[in-house]
């Protein structure tokens, strides 16, 4: 089990990596410990503790659950704008389309960008593979037992990769609309996806994931003449979550709202382009991201 | 549910904090979770006991502080209580609400020997 960030890695392997990995590399810690000497007594349970009466004693430490991950979230996300890498998180439940989607964005935008792709399952190597059919260079995470990726797996599978300036990295979280929504991966946006085939409610049922998410897809809407799907009320709902989120309407299969979509891509991966030409000339650029 | 990571988060953070300044065994760990977090206190409780087991926090007990939902109501220009992200403004009805507080997920204190 990972003794740095602790977030279920016990179970996880990452292709072409032995499953316990060691931490032979430097960790910035920069939480901070503002109360960690500021032992208190007399602020116990029952508030009866007095300093000499009992050995045990009391400590503040006001840290966040997952201050650990937002270390490596931090440091992903250094690096990929240091190296200029536009890095998307998808995040879905099971069975809407992501692959899919993925996929073919990566046949019609593979010849123009270059792209690699990070995918976590919890078993098997199936999605990679499909990836890898396509030509663009994927590396599978298996979580096990765990139910979402986190910034430090992600952080060891880039090492990987060998992602060149100017790539766009997609990560295809685990298919699951509660926990990735958590577990922040350094991206630079996180890309919700969620297909007509699901009830146009999924938004108000999971609002921390389309909260957390910058980008809607609402795929598969080739099939809307064949359901009871409202497109109105679902876009409604998920901005009643998240006013800001920007809407896409695609179909993976034919391929309509598609161009859009690749517009964004393209957009956000000038943008941040411009902002790392100015970085590069005073900073040195990173070899890596640190896992 | 993540909530096992949650509690294996927090006990990566007990077993740093310990050699870092010096407790051996964690008696009350005090949680602030907020109502907008996406924890839910049960799992929380549940995952707490199996994740501590023989660790320097075996049969530790778990308080955890309820933060209310609190967001901003750009209408009405004041600070309201929310139960769900989704929820409209109690006032006005407004769907346009910032959330300001209860999205916490923290340690607080530690009772320790």
């Amino acid at each position: 089990m990972c003794t740095v960030c602790g977030c279920g890695e016990g179970e996880s392997r990452i292709e072409g990596e032995h499953a316990h990995h060691h931490h032979g590399h430097d960790h910035a810690h920069a939480h901070m410990h503002e109360h960690a000497d500021s032992h208190h007594y007399g602020h116990g349970p029952a508030h009866a503790h007095a300093p000499g009466m009992n050995q045990s004693h009391m400590v503040q430490i006001e840290q966040d659950i997952l201050s650990k991950n937002d270390e490596y979230a931090r440091a992903n996300r250094q690096a990929f704008a240091e190296n200029g890498i536009l890095t998307l998180n998808l995040v879905s439940s099971p069975g809407s389309g992501k692959t899919s989607l993925l996929t073919r964005t990566l046949q019609d935008l593979g010849d123009e960008i270059p792209m690699a792709v990070i995918e976590g399952d919890q078993e098997t190597s199936r999605d990679a593979d499909r990836i890898r059919e396509t030509g663009v260079r994927a590396v599978q995470i298996n979580t096990g037992k765990g139910c979402h990726l986190d910034a430090h797996q992600v952080g060891h599978a880039v090492d990987h990769l060998e992602l060149a300036r100017g790539s766009v990295l997609m990560i295809e979280n685990v298919g699951n609309l509660v926990c990735p929504a958590a577990f922040d991966l350094g991206e630079a946006a996180k890309v919700a996806i969620l297909s007509v085939t699901e009830g146009e409610d999924k938004p108000i049922k999971y609002p921390d994931m389309f909260h957390a998410a910058d980008i809607l897809l609402l795929n598969k809407i080739d099939l809307l003449p064949y359901l009871d799907f409202d497109v109105a009320q679902c876009i409604d709902y998920a901005r009643r979550i998240n006013p800001g989120i920007q809407i896409f309407k695609v179909s993976a299969k034919t391929g309509e709202g598609m161009q859009d979509w690749y517009r964004w891509i393209e957009t956000a991966l000038e943008s941040r382009l411009l902002g790392h030409t100015l970085q590069a000339a005073d900073a040195p650029a990173a070899n890596t991201v640190t896992g | 549910m993540h909530e096992m990571s949650l509690c294996e988060g927090v006990l990566q953070i007990l077993q740093t904090e310990a050699k870092k300044q010096g407790f051996k065994r964690v008696k009350t760990v005090w949680l602030e979770i907020g109502e907008l977090s996406s924890v839910e206190p049960e799992a929380m409780r549940f995952s707490f006991d199996v994740v501590m087991k023989n660790t320097l926090a075996d049969a530790a007990q778990l308080k955890i502080i309820h933060k209310p939902g609190e967001a901003w109501c750009t209408q009405c220009s004041k600070t309201v209580n929310v139960k769900q992200r989704y929820d409209e403004c109690p006032d006005c009805g407004n769907y346009q609400l910032q959330i300001t507080g209860g999205d916490e997920m923290k340690i607080k204190e530690l009772e320790v020997e």
